[in-house]
């Protein structure tokens, strides 16, 4: 795949295991069954959060599927529409079983019969993948691949729930939520790729074993997608709680100075202080959280308000066009934004972002809106100074564009 | 206890089309981003508005709006 791997809190990373076979031999049959209770409290336990990006207790997701009535069905999240993040396709390829073996866990302790794993339209893995699902013929379980349009808020639970029912791949109104009422009816759990290797490994190893690594309110480790103005940029998997500093130089650290770095991903902040600890629990100014694992590091020499506003453009562009103030605020503040970088700014500009970004905040079905805009003020503040040099009417120096933004031929047109 | 309940506004965001019906009975109370859509007070409905909240709800024409009742603090 060309993506170096070099583990620093090795885990998940700690040995390839590409097929079943090599797979079975490095960590053994599938664990004793667990009911739902039990894997629950294991998960609890262990303290272990999604990985997804929001960071929810996967104890307390398995414990509400576990009170529907009907029987539930687990969904693999590996769509990754982030478009900085590697980690869910690298995990997938360097050991797609232990991904496997967390739904078959969650499946047979939940009673579940059908597992479906979900992939974006066109993912190269898909046919691998698979095989892989093919050969896991003692689960038990009906093995399914779907794909997903290609948009950046298709995998949001709601959407990817109301696709895989037939309808489009946009968020819908909750309640009620997947784990009462998801695919088919039925309480579905839907857990991101990395979510479900680390329930694999706390399951094997226990939940102590898995608190000696991260943090108290956040064990573990988590995979990163490190990029930008490092040495090596790939994915890496580093402990829960490591400052941001410890995260690049694990990619091989710095090629020149940088300006700040990016951390969660589009939907995330920028931090300049290379202390701050990277966890679920937000830190710093702008409530920082690692998100998806997304880091990217700006070179100084870029401009962090150019390259949030392409950023933004782009976001702005995915919205599922459902909600007023997501379909009409995001564009608007997005044009503010561009307004502002391009050298065109009004006296008011800035009291009406300000108040455009309160507008469209929590107004949404979905956190999209509120993910742009939490981009946007971090960027306001940290580049605060390049702000004032844009008011100015002065421009930054061009520079190649450094975060990656799906072309055409990288999305989907339709929801379906 | 009916009498000492007390009701909030609730919009569902996918279902609203901005028609802005609810503006128009709620004025002062609701009022309408600049793209026409209802920001709604997350406090409850003032006593003397009760009617007109849900007079609201029954004639919004995506039938996105509802009241729900929350026992008071």
């Amino acid at each position: 795949m060309g993506t170096p791997i070099t583990a620093t809190a090795a885990r998940l990373l700690a040995g390839g295991a590409a097929d079943l076979e090599a797979h079975r031999a490095r960590y053994g049959p599938l664990p004793a069954r667990h009911d739902a209770g039990q894997l629950a409290a294991l998960a609890l336990a262990a303290g272990l959060r999604g990985r997804g990006g929001a960071g929810f207790p996967t104890g307390r997701k398995i414990a509400a599927v576990a009170a529907g009535r009907r029987r539930p069905i687990v969904v693999v999240n590996a769509c990754e529409s982030e478009p900085a993040s590697r980690k869910d396709a690298v995990l997938l390829r360097y050991a797609p079983h232990l991904v496997l073996d967390g739904a078959a866990i969650a499946a047979r302790a939940l009673g579940a019969r059908t597992v479906v794993l979900c992939l974006h339209r066109g993912d190269p893995a898909a046919g691998w993948l698979d095989r892989q699902l093919a050969a896991r013929t003692g689960d038990g379980l009906d093995w399914r691949l779907a794909s997903l349009p290609r948009r950046y808020v298709a995998s949001e639970a709601s959407a990817l729930t109301h696709f895989l029912n037939g309808g489009d791949a946009r968020p819908t109104t909750r309640p009620p939520r997947p784990e009462q009422r998801g695919v088919r009816g039925h309480p579905t759990l839907i857990d991101n790729a990395e979510t479900l290797a680390q329930l694999a490994l706390i399951v094997r190893y226990g939940p102590d074993w898995y608190r000696t690594a991260g943090t108290g309110t956040d064990p573990g480790t988590a995979l990163v997608t490190v990029g930008g103005a490092v040495a090596r940029p790939g994915v890496y998997e580093i402990e829960l709680g490591v400052p941001l500093a410890a995260a690049l130089a694990a990619a091989g650290g710095l090629t020149e100075p940088i300006a700040a770095t990016l951390v969660g991903g589009y939907a995330g902040t920028w931090v300049t202080d290379p202390g701050l600890p990277l966890s679920h629990d937000p830190a710093g100014p702008d409530a920082t959280t690692i998100g998806a694992g997304v880091l990217v590091a700006l070179p100084a020499r870029a401009c962090g308000l150019a390259e949030t506003s392409r950023v933004v453009d782009y976001l702005a562009g995915q919205s599922a066009g459902q909600c007023g103030p997501c379909t009409f605020g995001l564009p608007a503040v997005a044009a503010d934004l561009r307004r502002l970088v391009t050298g065109g700014a009004d006296p008011d500009l800035h009291r009406r972002l300000a108040h455009r970004m309160a507008l469209v905040t929590g107004r949404g079905a979905c956190a999209h809106p509120d993910g742009a805009v939490r981009l946007v003020r971090s960027s306001l503040r940290v580049f605060a100074a390049d702000a004032r040099t844009h008011e100015a009417g002065r421009r930054c120096p061009p520079q190649p564009p450094l975060l990656p933004i799906p072309g055409p031929n990288q999305q989907d047109p339709t929801w379906h | 206890m009916a009498l000492t309940n007390t009701a909030t506004l609730h919009v569902d965001p996918i279902a609203c089309q901005a028609h802005g019906l609810c503006a128009e009975l709620l004025g002062g109370f609701v009022t309408l981003d600049e793209w026409g859509y209802p920001i709604l007070p997350p406090h409850s409905v003032p006593p003397a508005l009760r009617g007109a909240a849900r007079e609201a709800v029954h004639v919004c024409p995506t039938l996105a709006l509802r009241l729900q009742s929350s026992r008071p603090e």
